[in-house]
C-alpha cells in the first residue's frame, strides 16, 4: 500500500503455475463443497432432481422408441418394389431385353418377369376363377416385370424417380409403385420426430425453469452469506461459483435419473416387445440408449443445469448488495 | 491514508447524511469517529468502503479516488479494508476457523499459508484453540474477536470499525479498543466508529465529531 494503486490480489501474486494450481484447486473444493451442501438436504435435492430426470426422460424414451420405429420400417423398405405392365403388343424376346436392360441400372437389385401366360396361370391357381377364365377367348392379362431396387434406392425420393424413368421405356404400359403406405409411414414418423423435438424443446424450458427457481431459492436462503462475501471482497465470479456448481450436480443427477428412467421402461418393455415380434417372426431386437445418446442425455442435461443457475444468479446476485 | 474533501451524501429520499466534510488521517493513525445516532457515522464508513457513493466531493484512500473504482474493482478495492461491524457478520454455519479464513479464500491463498495467517489471527485476538467452534457457542465479546481477526487476517492497512464495542460491557469493550491499539501501533490505520464517549475519553486519540452530518469537531491529544 506504499504505492498509489491497492494490491490487485495478492492470491495471484505468485508463479502463473503456483496460481494455477490454487485456482483449480478452488474449482474442485467448490464443486465438492457444492456437492456437500445438497447432499444435507437429500429429499429437497431428490425432489428437484427427479423432476428433471422425469422431465428428459419424456423426450428421451420417445426418441427411442422413434429409433426402433424407423429400425423396424427400414426392414420393409425392402418390399418396395415397382410392377411394370407391358404393353399387349409386347412379346416375350422384347420383354425379356428390356428386363436385361433394367437389371444393368445400378438402382436395380433384381427384375423378374411374369410373362403373360405365367400371369393366367397364377391368376387361375389364385383367384378361384379359373373355370371363368376357360370361357374366355384370350388371355386378357398384360406381361409384368416386377422390379426391386436397392437398399440405397428404396427411399420413396429414389423409387419415385426410378419409377419415372423406367414409366418412359416404349414397351410399359403402366408403371406402378406399390408403397403408398411406406411414403405415409414415414410421413407419420417426420410428424412424430418434430413432435418429439418440441416436445424436448419445451421440456428443457422447464428444466432451466426448475433449475433456476431452485437456484434462485438457495440464493435467497444464502442472502447473509453472500453479503458478507461482498463486505470482504469476493468478487462477483467467487460468490457465483458454489451456485453454478450446484446447477452442474442437479444437471448431472437429473440426466443420470434420465437415463436410469428410460432404461427401465425399456426393460419393462423389452418381453412383450419380444412377444410380439415372434408372433411376427420377425428379428426385431429393441434397441436401447447407446453410448453416444446417453452422453448426450447428460451432457444436454449439465448444460442446462448450468444455464439454468447462470440465469437465476446473474439475476439475483446482483440485487443483493451490503448495506 | 484517508482524506474526505468537501464530501457529502445526500440519499435519494432527499436525506443529508453527511454534508461537506473534509478531513485527513496519515496512515497509522488511530482515530474515534464519534455522534449520536444519525449523526452520520455509519454513512462515512460506507463511503471509505464503497458500500455507498458520495454525492459530491471527493473521498481519497490511500492515494486513490473512490469515484474512479468500477463497481467491478470494488471487491479487489475491499480486500485492503478490514471491516469490523457491530452485528459481527459471521457465517454462523461455518467454524470459526472457517470464518476468518475466508478472506483468504476470496483472495486465493494457498491452503498451507491460510492455515499459518488463521491461526496468528486468532492468536492476536486470544481465540487460539477455540478454531473448531461455531460462532453460536461463543460469547458476544468473543464472537466480536471473531469479526476482528477476520478483519485483520489478511493485514489490510487500514481497519474500520462500526460501534464494535456497541453490545459488549465496559470491560470487554477496553478489551477490543486494545487490540484496535496494537495493530495501531504496528502502522494500521484504525477508525473506530463509536457514541461509546466514556470509553474514548480515556484514550489518548484523535476524536472526529459529527453532528447533524457535518464535523463540528476534531480534537487530537497528541498535537
Amino acid at each position: 500500500m506504499a504505492s498509489g494503486a491497492p494490491s490487485r490480489d495478492i492470491g495471484l501474486r505468485r508463479g502463473p503455475l503456483t496460481a494455477l494450481r490454487v485456482y483449480l484447486l478452488r474449482h474442485l473444493q467448490v464443486l465438492f463443497y457444492s456437492l456437500g451442501v445438497l447432499s444435507r438436504s437429500p429429499f429437497a435435492t431428490l425432489m428437484t432432481t427427479a423432476v428433471i430426470g422425469i422431465a428428459l426422460a419424456l423426450p428421451s424414451g420417445l426418441h427411442v422408441v422413434l429409433k426402433n420405429a424407423q429400425q423396424l420400417s427400414g426392414g420393409w423398405d425392402g418390399a418396395a418394389q415397382i410392377s411394370l405392365f407391358l404393353k399387349r403388343t409386347v412379346q416375350d424376346d422384347e420383354a425379356s431385353r428390356l428386363a436385361r436392360q433394367i437389371q444393368k441400372l445400378p438402382e436395380v437389385a433384381n427384375v423378374s418377369y411374369i410373362s403373360r401366360r405365367e400371369a393366367l396361370q397364377e391368376f387361375q391357381r389364385l383367384s378361384g376363377f379359373g373355370d371363368a377364365l376357360e370361357a374366355l377367348k384370350d388371355n386378357p392379362l398384360p406381361s409384368v416385370l416386377v422390379i426391386h431396387p436397392t437398399p440405397a434406392a428404396s427411399t420413396p425420393a429414389a423409387t419415385e424417380k426410378l419409377l419415372h424413368r423406367l414409366k418412359d421405356y416404349p414397351p410399359v404400359d403402366i408403371a406402378q409403385l406399390d408403397m403408398q403406405w411406406v411414403k405415409r409411414l414415414y410421413v407419420i414418423m417426420e410428424l412424430v420426430r418434430r413432435g418429439v423435438v418440441v416436445l424436448a424443446a419445451l421440456l428443457a424450458l422447464a428444466v432451466l425453469l426448475v433449475v433456476g427457481n431452485t437456484i434462485r431459492l438457495a440464493i435467497q436462503n444464502r442472502r447473509d452469506e453472500i453479503v458478507v462475501m461482498k463486505l470482504i471482497g469476493g468478487t462477483d465470479a467467487f460468490i457465483r461459483r458454489p451456485f453454478l456448481y450446484t446447477g452442474f450436480w442437479y444437471g448431472l443427477f437429473g440426466g443420470v435419473i434420465a437415463w436410469l428412467l428410460v432404461s427401465l421402461s425399456l426393460t419393462i418393455l423389452s418381453d412383450p416387445v419380444e412377444r410380439l415380434t415372434g408372433l411376427y417372426q420377425s428379428q426385431f431386437e429393441l434397441s436401447g440408449l447407446d453410448a453416444a445418446t446417453t452422453g448426450i442425455l447428460i451432457g444436454t442435461s449439465i448444460l442446462l443445469g448450468l444455464t439454468g443457475s447462470w440465469l437465476a444468479v446473474g439475476r439475483h446476485l446482483r440485487d443483493i448488495e451490503p448495506t | 491514508m484517508i482524506r474526505f474533501t468537501h464530501t457529502s451524501k445526500r440519499y435519494p429520499s432527499g436525506f443529508d447524511a453527511l454534508q461537506n466534510v473534509s478531513f485527513h488521517m496519515p496512515a497509522g493513525q488511530m482515530a474515534f469517529l464519534t455522534g449520536h445516532s444519525g449523526a452520520g457515522k455509519s454513512s462515512l464508513l460506507k463511503l471509505i468502503a464503497l458500500l455507498e457513493r458520495s454525492s459530491r466531493g471527493q473521498v481519497l484512500i490511500n492515494g486513490q479516488n473512490l469515484a474512479k473504482i468500477s463497481r467491478r474493482r470494488i471487491p479487489y478495492f475491499r480486500r485492503n479494508i478490514g471491516i469490523i461491524f457491530q452485528d459481527h457478520q459471521l457465517l454462523f454455519d461455518r467454524t470459526v476457523y472457517d470464518n476468518v479464513a475466508l478472506p483468504l479464500i476470496i483472495a486465493g491463498y494457498p491452503r498451507r499459508e491460510i492455515g499459518k495467517r488463521v491461526r496468528a489471527a486468532l492468536d492476536k485476538v486470544g481465540l487460539l484453540g477455540k478454531e473448531r467452534k461455531y460462532p453460536i457457542t461463543l460469547s458476544g465479546g468473543e464472537q466480536q474477536r471473531v469479526g476482528i481477526a477476520r478483519a485483520v487476517v489478511n493485514k489490510p492497512p487500514l481497519l474500520l470499525a462500526d460501534e464494535p464495542t456497541g453490545n459488549l460491557d465496559p470491560e470487554l469493550s477496553r478489551d477490543i479498543m486494545h487490540i484496535f491499539e496494537e495493530f495501531s501501533q504496528v502502522g494500521v490505520t484504525v477508525l473506530v466508529a463509536t457514541h461509546d464517549l466514556a470509553l474514548i475519553h480515556t484514550l489518548p486519540y484523535r476524536v472526529l465529531t459529527l453532528k447533524g452530518g457535518q464535523l463540528v469537531n476534531d480534537t487530537d491529544p497528541s498535537e
